[in-house]
């Protein structure tokens, strides 16, 4: 193959795992605002958290890839359930913006906390083997294959489970009128939990994706990474979980293109200018609906 | 109730005045380090350093300040890895603490702006690791500014040094630099490096940015790898260059990396591992060929805190040592008095070797070490003088 085609290639597949990694974060701030219209910014620092599980399982425990990512996703889908029970429950019927002050309190709880039992950063040890494919020049890890496929795996699975089972009509209820639906008979508190604790368990396979994709951690590492998920859910149309993965793309692929066309220095400029414009076009991301207000 | 509240009141009082009409009389001085943040390896060295150098002069009875001897009082802040708190921190030493003169911040990101708060408040700072030209010069004037000090070289030798090294060392041709845009460092060296290098006959093929906290370096490195470098500079802090080197091999990007002296801490090793093993960085002073006077630090260091001391260690020690030594020939305590000594102190023997301060300069002349990275150690490899 030409260089150029290689090379295009290689940005091509830099930017399907950036993306990749944003939509795993992103499915979880997606989901959590489906639901409840909340906008929970502890996630990034709930992924944080599953980055830190990670590194005390592999560490700590001993334990190889799979048992990590399973304690993982468990220990922040509890996280996920005691923090929604702790802080956002009491403030269910509060104004808006308490739940998200609230949320925002939660996650420099959980950095500060961090900091304070590990302000070293720390070094994952690789859990895979990893291989690296050398296709005419392009270079393809086995990471890479494994983030791709899980993320896509996992929309799959959070799609289905949304709109095709018994809960996910319970989720969908509630996100229509928590008034009416307790009195349906639906256990409301229950399904919210189940909300949280997958939103949070989305956040912990990121972490442990991410920890082992990027194998430095540290406790502020969520706090960028989180803003760039919420950023791709609103650009895709918030609360919706198809809409997540897109915008995570978008984002994964402008934030890789425009470095790969203009001088590096501009990226942050260029991209944000063009979600901008994206999102002047389409107010309500790309497969967002307006939803309708009753007065 | 009012004549126990009075009572207490009182009895602090006398407590607080007892300690002022002490016995003996201490000087404070203050220490501003990142602890917490980024890189809090860099933080918790200079923190040690200075502890054992305030130790060492408290166990033998004191610093002779004219005629008395006199205890010194550390006070020691964290700047978290903020400007804008090492700006805090610095106001608060110098109008709360009222110290004498204070030590850090390390990393020039925040060297320069607690700079500016120490110039405008007349109270002299050291900076022991901020290499950043900026640190001393006035912003407006480009004068070098009164008040600010540092025990360590500058950038635009020590990128000199790094563009010889790579020309004639590695016989490198064409170099690519990948850097942080938002850290004035980084920023600094990497220009520094690109200006001397070209001038050496050598060409920059690739010369990319990121933003501090970046994780993915995948495009800015595919970038380099089609530039096809015989090396790559990477002029960035110990946290974030293991990162940068594993995912160039994992992009297939096989050419040797070369850093400057914020590679030079144990954490490095740690995250790295074998990825960082046979690369090269320029640094302050080598434990293992080091002066004789650096020897005793070497050991006491060690036996204090379990580690090697990495550069930030022994800066922070020398900083210590020049302060010492202004004081001393100041006779008093006063401000103004040690910034006079200061400057015209003369050439002293460090644990970083040599230095003396040239007149109208705050930048010390002295020499730098190229050390490579064997087995997973720092280990000497060559050395640079000015």
């Amino acid at each position: 193959m030409s260089d150029g085609i290689v090379y295009w290639l290689q940005q091509i597949l830099n930017a399907l795992q950036l993306g990749s990694i944003y939509a795993l974060i992103a499915l979880g701030y997606t989901m959590v605002y489906g639901i409840l219209t909340m906008i929970n910014f502890a996630h990034g620092d709930v992924f944080m958290i599953g980055a830190f599980f990670c590194f005390m399982a592999a560490t700590m425990l001993g334990l190889p890839f799979a048992p990590t990512l399973l304690l993982t996703i468990l220990g922040t889908a509890l996280l996920g359930v005691v923090i929604e029970r702790l802080a956002y429950k009491p403030l269910r019927n509060a104004p808006r913006v308490s739940a998200i002050i609230t949320a925002l309190g939660v996650g420099l709880f959980l950095e500060n906390f961090t900091l304070a039992l590990a302000p070293y950063p720390k070094h994952i040890p690789p859990l895979l083997e990893n291989v690296t494919w050398d296709l005419g020049g392009v270079s393809l890890s086995s990471l890479q294959v494994i983030i791709i496929c899980l993320s896509l795996g996992l929309m799959i699975v959070l799609d289905y489970v949304v709109h095709r089972t018994p809960v996910g009509m319970a989720m969908r209820a509630i996100s229509w009128d928590k008034t009416f639906v307790p009195l349906m008979g639906i256990p409301v508190n229950l399904i919210i939990s189940i909300t949280f604790a997958i939103g949070a368990g989305l956040a912990g396979a990121a972490g442990t994706m991410y920890a082992l994709a990027y194998p430095v951690i540290d406790p502020y590492m969520g706090i960028m990474v989180g803003w760039k998920a919420f950023i791709s859910a609103v650009v895709g149309g918030i609360g919706n979980i198809r809409g997540a993965m897109i915008g995570a793309f978008i984002l994964g692929g402008v934030e890789i293109m425009v470095t790969a066309f203009f001088p590096s220095t501009y990226r942050d400029f260029v991209a944000f200018s063009l979600l901008m414009l994206l999102i002047m076009i389409r107010p309500y991301g790309i497969l967002g609906q307006p939803r309708t207000q009753k007065v | 109730m009012r004549k126990t509240l009075s009572l207490l009141l009182f009895s602090v009082l006398m407590s607080l005045g007892l300690t002022a009409w002490g016995a003996e009389k201490t000087l404070n001085l203050g220490v501003i380090a990142e602890l917490t943040g980024d890189m809090p390896a860099v933080g918790a060295s200079c923190r040690n350093a200075a502890e054992m150098a305030v130790k060492e002069i408290n166990a033998a009875g004191g610093l002779q300040v004219g005629k008395e001897k006199m205890k010194i009082n550390l006070i020691v802040e964290d700047n978290a890895g903020k400007a804008d708190q090492s700006a805090a921190a610095a106001q608060k030493l110098i109008t709360q603490d009222e110290v004498l003169a204070i030590v850090g911040p390390n990393a020039s990101r925040y060297a320069i702006p607690a700079s500016e708060i120490a110039e405008s408040s007349e109270t002299v700072l050291i900076t022991p690791w901020s290499t950043n030209p900026k640190t001393t010069l006035d912003a407006n004037t480009n004068e070098p500014k009164k008040y600010v000090f540092r025990a360590c070289f500058i950038d635009p030798f020590q990128g000199g040094v790094l563009a010889k090294f790579a020309l004639e060392n590695l016989k490198a041709k064409k170099v690519a630099v990948l850097y942080d845009v938002a850290s004035d460092y980084n920023k600094g060296i990497a220009e520094v490096f690109k200006a001397n290098f070209e001038k050496l006959g050598g060409q920059i093929v690739a010369f990319e940015t990121y933003t501090t906290n970046d994780k993915d370096f995948s495009a800015q490195l595919t970038k380099i790898k089609d530039a096809k470098p015989d090396v790559v500079f990477l002029p960035n802090y110990y946290s974030e260059v293991p990162l940068q080197v594993q995912q160039a091999k994992r992009l297939g990007l096989n050419v040797p990396f070369i850093g400057s002296d914020s590679w030079g801490s144990d954490e490095l090793l740690k995250l790295g591992g074998a990825d960082m093993n046979g690369y090269y960085f320029s640094t302050h002073y080598s434990a293992e060929n080091a002066a004789p006077v650096a020897k005793k630090f070497i050991t006491d260091y060690e036996k204090a805190y379990g580690a090697k001391p990495d550069d930030v260690a022994a800066l922070t020690y020398d900083a210590f040592g020049l302060l010492f030594g202004a004081i001393k020939d100041a006779g008093k305590a006063d401000r103004e008095a040690i910034r006079a000594a200061l400057s015209t102190l003369p050439s002293y023997k460090g644990v970083t070797g040599d230095m003396k301060f040239q007149a109208d300069s705050r930048d010390p002349v002295k020499s730098a070490v190229i050390l490579q990275i064997k087995d997973g150690k720092f280990t000497y490899f060559t050395n640079a003088n000015p």
